[in-house]
C-alpha cells in the first residue's frame, strides 16, 4: 500500500495556493442567480399585469351613472282605460319607458312634439327602467297619478361616456353619444341629477342584453348550488375512498391500479369531464340541461381526485406510533382511524377540500359542455332549474362586442377571485393554525 | 513516511510554534443557530499530519465544531459564528477568504456516504473539473488512479469505473467519498462520523485507511465510538454540551484523563 | 307517500332503533357494559342499520324498476293503430300521455268531472293550471293517463309497505340477534368498510363512465364518418348540413387540429418551462426563508386563478398589445402600419397559457428538487464547488428524470387547456407555421361543436366524442408515463 502511495503520489501533491479559477467560478454564479431572479420576476410581474389589467378595468362596474329625476307616473301612459282592477296584467305590460323619457324630457325642457329630441333622451336611460318602474306600481299602484322622485338606471353609453371610457374628441358621428347628450350629461351633472352611486345591480340582477342591468346574480346562486352538491358529495365520498386506500387496501395489483387511477383522474383536462357529464348525466339519465345539480355533479366527479389525493397525504403524515398506541389498548382498527387518525388528519383534508372547491368554483370548460351557457334572468329556485356560474358569466360576457361589457366582465372577474382569494386564504390560515410536525 | 514527517517539522518550525505544527487553530469559537447557542468558546488547535479524534456525547457541538472548520455551517439558515478559526495562520472567516477556495482545502466527509450519481470515474473527477486541476484526460486519468490508489479502493474497482457510484456497498462508497474528497489534494480532510452507517469490516478497513492518510493530510474525525477514537487518532478532543472539556494526547486521554466528566464519559457513565 | 316522506320515516326509525337496540343491550347486560362484547352503541347502530340498509336499497331499486314496468305496460296498452307507429311517434305519444298523467293530478275532482272528456277543454284547463300540452289530447290518451296514474299511485303504495314492511322485518330480526356475546361492532364494521369499498370504487366508475361514453357516442360518429377521414383527414369543415345537399356531412379531418394544439402548446412550453424551472430552483436553493414566504404565495395564487381569467386577460390585453406593437415595428421599419401579428394567434394564446403553466412547472419542479437528498449537496460543496456548480452538475442530473416526468405533466396540461384557447387562439382550423396567424385546437372544437343547439345525432354534434377520446388518449399516455417516472425517481431516493 505504501508503495502504491508514494508512486501515485506526484500527481497529488500540488501546491497549497492553487488558481481554481475564482473570479470566472464566481461570475458563473452570479449569472446563474440573475436567472433565477429574473425567471421568478417575471412569474410575478405577470400576476402583477394580469391584476392590475383586470382592476383597472373593472373596478368601474361597482359604479353605476344613475339620473334621479321627479317622475310623474301617468294615468295616461300607464292605464288609460282605467282597467287594472278587473286586468291585473294592464299593469305589466304598460309602456314605463316612455313615463322615464317624458320625466326626462320634462327636466331637460325638451317639447313633447320634438320628436328627434325626445329620441335622443330615451337613449340616455337604459332599458332597464322597464322593469324597475314596473315593479314600483306593481307593489303600489295607488302612485299611479302621482309623481315620485326616482333614480333611473342611465343607458350604457352614457355611463361609460360618464365614467370617461368614451372618447369625446373623436367625431361626433364616430362615437355612440351625440354632443347633444353631452350636453344634458353636464346639465344634469350640475343640477346634481345624474351621479355615479354604488351598483348593487351588479351583484343581484340576472342576465341582461344590456350591460347596465346585467348582473352576477344568477350566476352566484348557480355557483352556490354548485359549491354545496360538490361539497357535500365530494368530501364524504373522498375521506371514505381515502381511508379505505391508505389503511385498509391490500397492497395488490387491483389497488395499485386505482392508485393510478386516481393520480391520472387528477390530470385528466375538465373538459372530458364536460363530455362525460353530457353523455352519462343528461344524455342517458335525462337530467335537465344547463340546471346546477348537472354542473355540481359533474364538478363533483372532477375535484374527488384532487381531495382523494390531499386526504391519503394528510393521513399518511399522521405517525405509525399513533395508530400503535390504539391498537395495542384494545381498539378495533375502524376505532383508531375514526377515533384518532382522521381527527388528527382532519386539519389537512379541509385544507385540500378548500383548494378543490376553489379550483372548481373557478372552472369553466366543462359546464359549457352541459349548457350552462344560457340566457338565465331569473333566480334558480333549485338545482334542477336553469342557471349559470360565475366563471361561465365571464366567458359569455367576454364574448360580447359592447364597451361596457368588458368593464362588466373585469368586474365579475373581481367578484370570482374576491372569492378565490377568500376561499385560499382560508385554506392557509387553516393550514397554518393546526399544521403538526411530528 | 520520513521525507512527509521532515517536511512537517520545517513548517512547524516556519511557524515558530513551540515545537508542534499547529495546521488549525480554533480561538474562542462559539456558533450560535438562531438564538440557541451550540457552541462556548472552544480553543481547539489541529496538529499537523496528526488525526484529531472529537468525541462526546449526543448533541455536545462536536460535529457543528467540525462544520465550521471548512465553513459548511454557511449553507444553515440563521447559524452564526464569532471567534476565529485559522488555516496556516489566515482567519477563515476573514472576509478576504474565499469559501469555495477555503473548502478545497479543507475537505469534507460525511457520516452517509454520499456518492453523486454519476459513474465511479465522475464522481473523483468531479472536485478537479469545477476547480481546472487537470489539463487535459491523461492528467484528469491520472488524478482519478491516484486518488483511488490512495483510497484502496482502485484494486476493487478499476474494471468498473464507468459504472454507477451508487452500485458499490456501504463502505466501498464512503471510501469513493474518501477518495473523492483526495482528489482536490485538500490539506485537511474533515470527517463526520465516516463509519456510523457501515459494518465492522467495511469500518475496519475505512481506518486503516484514515491511518495511512495521515501521512498526507491533516485530519479531524469526529466519531461515537471511543474504540475508534483511541485506533485511529493521536490527539483526541471531549466536547460535552458545547463546551471543550479537554484536549489530550489520545493515550493520555483513555488511561489518565485531567477532567472528571472524561473519565465518566469513556467508563460509560454517560452519553 | 312522496319518496322524501319515506326517507324521513327511515330516518325515524333508524333513531328509534338505535336507541332502543342500545338500551335492550345493556338491559340484557344488566346496566354493566361490561358484560358486552362491544360498547352498548354498537348494538344500537346495528339494529338501525339492519332495519334501514335493505328497505333503502328496496326503495332505490323500486323507484328505478317500477316506472320502466309501467310505461311499457302503458305503451301496451296504446291502440293498435297507434302502436303501429314509428316508435318516435310513439315516444310523442307517450310524453303527452304523461304530461295528461301529470295534468290530471293537477286538477280537482269536480274539474275532471266538469270537463267529461272533452279533450280541447282538458288542454285549456290544464294550460290554465301551468301544464301545457303540445296538441289536443286524443281520447285514448286520457284513458292511458288514468291507468297511468293508477299504476303509478298502485305501486307507490305497494312500495311504501314494502319499504316500511322490511324496515320492521329488520329491526326486529337484529333485536332479537342481541345477545352479550353476539359481536355487534364487527358487523357494524364490516358495514363501514363496504361503504369504504364504495366509494373508493367510484373512482374506477368515473373512468369506465368517460371511456365507455366517449366510445359509445364516438363509435356513432364513426358508423357515418370512416376512422381514416377523420385521424389523418387534413381539412377541418364540419359544415351545417343543409337540406338535400349530397355532401352535407362535411369533412372532420382532426390534423389541423391537432397541429394547432401541438404548436399552441410548445409556444406555451417555450414561455413556461425556463422561467418555471428557474423559479423552482431559486425558490429551493437560494432564496431565503422571507423571499420564499412571500413569492411562494404569489405563485400559488397565480396557479388559482381560474383559466377562463387568463383567457379575458390575453383577449383583451395581449393580444391587443402584440398587435399594436406588430404595427408599430412594421411601421418603424417599413413605414407601413399594418399589423402582422393577429389579436388572436398561436403567439397570443401560447404566450398567455405560458404564464399559466409557470407555477404548475415551479411547483412540480421545486418538490422534485426539494427530493433530492440534501447529502448531495453537502457532499459538493464540501469538495470546494460553488452554490451554481453544485446545483447544474449535482442536483439538476439527479433529479433530471422527476423533471422530465413534471414537464411531461404540464405538456399534458397544456394540451387539455380549453378557456385561454378558446379566447384566444382563434377558430379557423389551419396549417400553417406562422406563430402571428391565429389556429385552433382540440378543446376550441370540442366546445364549438357542443355549445349551438344541435341534434344528438349528426356528425356535427358527436365528432366532440371522438375529440375528446382523442385527447383523453394523448393525455392518458403522457400522465401514465410521466406518473411512472416521477414514481421510479421518488422510490430511488426514499
Amino acid at each position: 500500500m505504501t508503495d502504491v502511495v508514494s508512486s501515485t503520489a506526484g500527481v497529488l501533491a500540488k501546491p497549497a495556493r492553487r488558481d481554481i479559477g475564482i473570479k470566472r467560478r464566481y461570475a458563473a454564479e452570479r449569472r446563474f442567480r440573475a436567472y433565477g431572479i429574473a425567471a421568478l420576476s417575471f412569474g410575478i410581474l405577470f400576476l402583477m399585469l394580469l391584476l392590475w389589467s383586470v382592476v383597472s378595468k373593472g373596478y368601474t362596474a361597482f359604479q353605476q351613472t344613475m339620473i334621479t329625476i321627479p317622475v310623474e307616473f301617468s294615468q295616461q301612459i300607464i292605464d288609460k282605460d282605467n282597467v287594472r282592477a278587473t286586468d291585473p296584467a294592464k299593469l305589466m305590460t304598460a309602456n314605463y319607458p316612455i313615463v322615464a323619457r317624458n320625466a326626462l324630457a320634462k327636466v331637460l325642457g325638451v317639447a313633447e312634439t320634438d320628436r328627434q329630441g325626445l329620441r335622443a333622451v330615451n337613449q340616455m336611460i337604459s332599458d332597464g327602467v322597464r322593469g324597475q318602474l314596473r315593479d314600483m306600481v306593481v307593489s303600489d299602484p295607488e302612485i299611479i297619478g302621482t309623481t315620485q322622485t326616482v333614480s333611473l338606471l342611465a343607458a350604457g353609453d352614457i355611463d361609460s361616456a360618464v365614467k370617461g371610457q368614451i372618447n369625446l374628441d373623436v367625431a361626433e358621428t364616430s362615437r355612440k353619444v351625440s354632443d347633444q347628450q353631452v350636453g344634458w350629461m353636464k346639465q344634469l351633472t350640475d343640477s346634481g341629477a345624474l351621479a355615479k352611486e354604488f351598483n348593487t345591480g351588479i351583484f343581484f340582477n340576472g342576465a341582461s342584453s344590456r350591460p347596465e342591468a346585467a348582473g352576477v346574480g344568477v350566476a352566484l346562486i348557480g355557483s352556490f348550488y354548485m359549491m354545496l352538491i360538490v361539497l357535500v358529495l365530494s368530501l364524504p365520498i373522498g375521506v371514505a375512498a381515502s381511508i379505505y386506500l391508505e389503511e385498509f387496501a391490500p397492497k395488490n395489483r387491483f389497488t395499485d391500479l386505482i392508485e393510478v387511477n386516481i393520480n391520472n383522474l387528477a390530470a385528466v383536462p375538465s373538459i372530458v369531464y364536460g363530455l362525460l357529464g353530457l353523455a352519462v348525466f343528461i344524455n342517458f339519465m335525462g337530467l335537465p340541461r344547463s340546471a346546477s345539480l348537472v354542473g355540481g355533479l359533474v364538478l363533483t366527479l372532477m375535484t374527488l381526485p384532487t381531495i382523494i389525493i390531499a386526504t391519503r397525504a394528510a393521513l399518511k403524515a399522521v405517525p405509525p406510533s399513533i395508530r400503535a398506541a390504539a391498537l395495542g389498548l384494545g381498539a378495533s382498527k375502524m376505532q383508531t382511524i375514526f377515533h384518532h387518525v382522521l381527527p388528527l388528519a382532519m386539519p389537512g383534508i379541509l385544507t385540500g377540500t378548500i383548494i378543490g372547491l376553489a379550483h372548481a368554483l373557478g372552472e369553466t370548460a366543462p359546464l359549457l359542455l352541459i349548457g350552462m351557457v344560457a340566457f338565465v334572468a331569473n333566480y334558480p329556485t333549485t338545482p334542477m332549474d336553469p342557471s349559470t356560474a360565475l366563471p361561465v358569466q365571464i366567458y359569455m360576457w367576454a364574448n360580447e362586442a359592447e364597451r361596457a361589457f368588458v368593464e362588466r366582465t373585469s368586474g365579475a372577474i373581481m367578484i370570482l377571485l374576491l372569492f378565490l382569494i377568500l376561499m385560499n386564504v382560508g385554506a392557509i390560515l387553516l393550514r397554518r393554525r393546526f399544521e403538526r410536525r411530528w | 513516511m520520513n521525507m512527509m514527517s521532515e517536511a512537517a517539522v520545517e513548517k512547524a518550525l516556519d511557524k515558530k510554534m513551540n515545537d508542534v505544527a499547529y495546521k488549525m487553530i480554533g480561538k474562542d469559537v462559539s456558533v450560535y443557530y438562531g438564538d440557541k447557542r451550540a457552541l462556548y468558546d472552544v480553543n481547539l488547535n489541529v496538529r499537523q499530519n496528526t488525526v484529531t479524534a472529537l468525541i462526546g456525547p449526543s448533541g455536545c457541538g462536536k460535529s457543528t465544531f467540525l462544520r465550521t472548520m471548512n465553513r459548511m455551517n454557511d449553507t444553515i439558515e440563521g447559524c452564526r459564528v464569532t471567534g476565529k478559526i485559522t488555516l496556516d495562520g489566515d482567519d477563515i472567516y476573514d472576509k478576504e477568504i474565499d469559501v469555495v477556495e477555503l473548502r478545497a482545502r479543507v475537505g469534507m466527509v460525511f457520516q452517509k456516504p454520499n456518492p453523486f450519481p454519476k459513474s465511479i470515474y465522475e464522481n473523483i473527477a468531479y472536485g478537479p473539473r469545477i476547480h481546472g486541476l487537470a489539463r487535459g484526460k491523461t492528467e484528469m486519468d491520472a488524478i482519478v488512479e491516484a486518488s483511488l490508489q490512495r483510497a484502496g479502493l482502485w484494486a476493487e474497482v478499476k474494471d468498473r469505473l464507468h459504472e454507477g457510484g451508487t452500485g458499490l456497498s456501504g463502505g466501498q462508497q464512503q471510501r469513493l467519498c474518501i477518495a473523492r474528497a483526495i482528489a482536490v489534494s485538500p490539506e485537511v480532510i474533515l470527517m463526520d462520523e465516516p463509519c456510523s452507517a457501515l459494518d465492522p469490516i467495511a469500518t475496519a478497513k475505512v481506518e486503516e485507511l484514515i491511518h495511512e492518510l495521515r501521512a498526507n493530510y491533516t485530519i479531524v474525525i469526529v466519531t461515537h465510538s471511543m474504540q475508534q477514537a483511541a485506533r485511529v487518532s493521536q490527539r483526541t478532543a471531549m466536547f460535552h454540551l458545547g463546551h471543550l472539556v479537554e484536549e489530550n494526547d489520545t493515550d493520555k486521554m483513555f488511561t489518565n484523563p485531567d477532567d472528571q466528566r472524561t473519565q465518566d464519559y469513556i467508563m460509560g457513565r454517560f452519553g | 307517500m312522496s319518496t322524501p316522506l319515506i326517507l324521513l320515516i327511515l330516518a325515524i326509525i333508524a333513531i328509534a332503533c338505535y336507541v332502543v337496540g342500545t338500551r335492550h343491550a345493556l338491559a340484557i347486560a344488566g346496566g354493566r357494559s361490561s358484560k358486552l362484547h362491544s360498547r352498548p352503541g354498537y348494538y344500537g347502530t346495528f339494529v338501525a342499520l339492519c332495519a334501514v340498509l335493505p328497505s333503502v336499497l328496496i326503495l332505490a331499486a323500486w323507484l328505478v324498476v317500477s316506472p320502466l314496468y309501467i310505461n311499457s305496460t302503458v305503451l301496451d296498452g296504446f291502440p293498435e293503430d297507434v302502436k303501429a307507429r314509428s316508435p318516435a311517434e310513439q315516444g310523442l305519444s307517450f310524453g303527452m300521455v304523461s304530461s295528461l298523467a301529470r295534468g290530471m293530478n293537477v286538477l280537482s275532482l269536480d274539474e275532471i268531472e266538469r270537463i267529461g272528456g272533452n279533450p280541447v277543454e282538458l288542454r285549456a284547463a290544464l294550460g290554465a293550471k301551468g301544464v301545457p300540452l303540445a296538441g289536443d289530447p286524443e281520447p285514448y290518451m286520457v284513458e292511458s293517463a288514468g291507468d297511468l296514474n293508477v299504476m303509478t299511485k298502485i305501486s307507490n303504495w305497494v312500495m311504501t309497505a314494502v319499504v316500511l314492511l322490511a324496515a320492521l322485518i329488520g329491526a326486529g330480526f337484529s333485536y332479537t340477534r342481541i345477545a352479550p356475546r353476539f359481536r355487534a361492532r364487527n358487523r357494524v364494521e364490516k358495514v363501514i368498510l363496504a361503504s369504504l369499498v364504495v366509494a373508493s370504487s367510484i373512482a374506477i366508475l368515473t373512468t369506465v363512465g368517460i371511456v365507455a361514453s366517449m366510445l359509445t357516442e364516438a363509435t356513432h360518429f364513426f358508423t357515418s364518418i370512416p376512422p381514416w377521414e377523420f385521424f389523418f383527414g387534413t381539412v377541418w369543415d364540419p359544415r351545417f348540413a343543409a337540406a338535400g345537399a349530397t355532401d352535407s356531412a362535411g369533412q372532420f379531418g382532426l390534423i389541423p387540429l391537432l397541429l394547432g394544439t401541438l404548436y399552441i402548446g410548445f409556444v406555451a412550453m417555450l414561455v413556461a418551462v425556463p422561467s418555471g424551472l428557474f423559479s423552482a430552483i431559486y425558490m429551493s436553493e437560494y432564496a431565503s426563508r422571507g423571499v420564499r414566504s412571500v413569492a411562494k404565495p404569489l405563485l400559488e395564487v397565480l396557479a388559482g386563478i381560474p383559466t377562463i381569467v387568463y383567457g379575458f386577460f390575453a383577449l383583451t390585453t395581449v393580444g391587443p398589445f402584440l398587435r399594436d406593437l406588430s404595427s408599430q415595428l412594421n411601421g418603424l421599419v417599413t413605414g407601413d402600419y399594418a399589423n402582422f401579428i393577429q389579436a388572436q394567434s398561436v403567439l397570443t394564446a401560447g404566450f398567455v397559457m405560458g404564464i399559466m403553466l409557470i407555477p404548475y412547472v415551479s411547483s412540480l419542479s421545486d418538490d422534485i428538487i426539494t427530493a433530492v437528498p440534501g447529502t448531495l449537496r453537502d457532499g459538493s460543496l464540501g469538495l470546494g464547488a460553488t452554490q451554481s456548480e453544485t446545483i447544474k452538475k449535482v442536483v439538476l442530473p439527479a433529479a433530471l428524470p422527476g423533471i422530465v416526468g413534471a414537464l411531461l405533466m404540464t405538456a399534458s396540461r397544456a394540451i387539455g387547456e380549453t378557456m385561454i384557447v378558446v379566447l384566444a387562439a382563434g377558430v379557423a382550423a389551419r396549417m400553417q407555421l406562422n406563430p402571428f396567424e391565429p389556429m385552433t385546437t382540440v378543446t376550441v372544437k370540442i366546445v364549438s361543436q357542443l355549445t349551438g343547439d344541435l341534434e344528438f345525432t349528426s356528425p356535427q354534434t358527436l365528432v366532440a366524442f371522438a375529440l375528446g377520446i382523442t385527447l383523453f388518449a394523448i393525455t392518458l399516455c403522457l400522465n401514465i408515463y410521466a406518473l411512472y417516472i416521477v414514481r421510479k425517481y421518488r422510490e430511488q431516493y426514499e
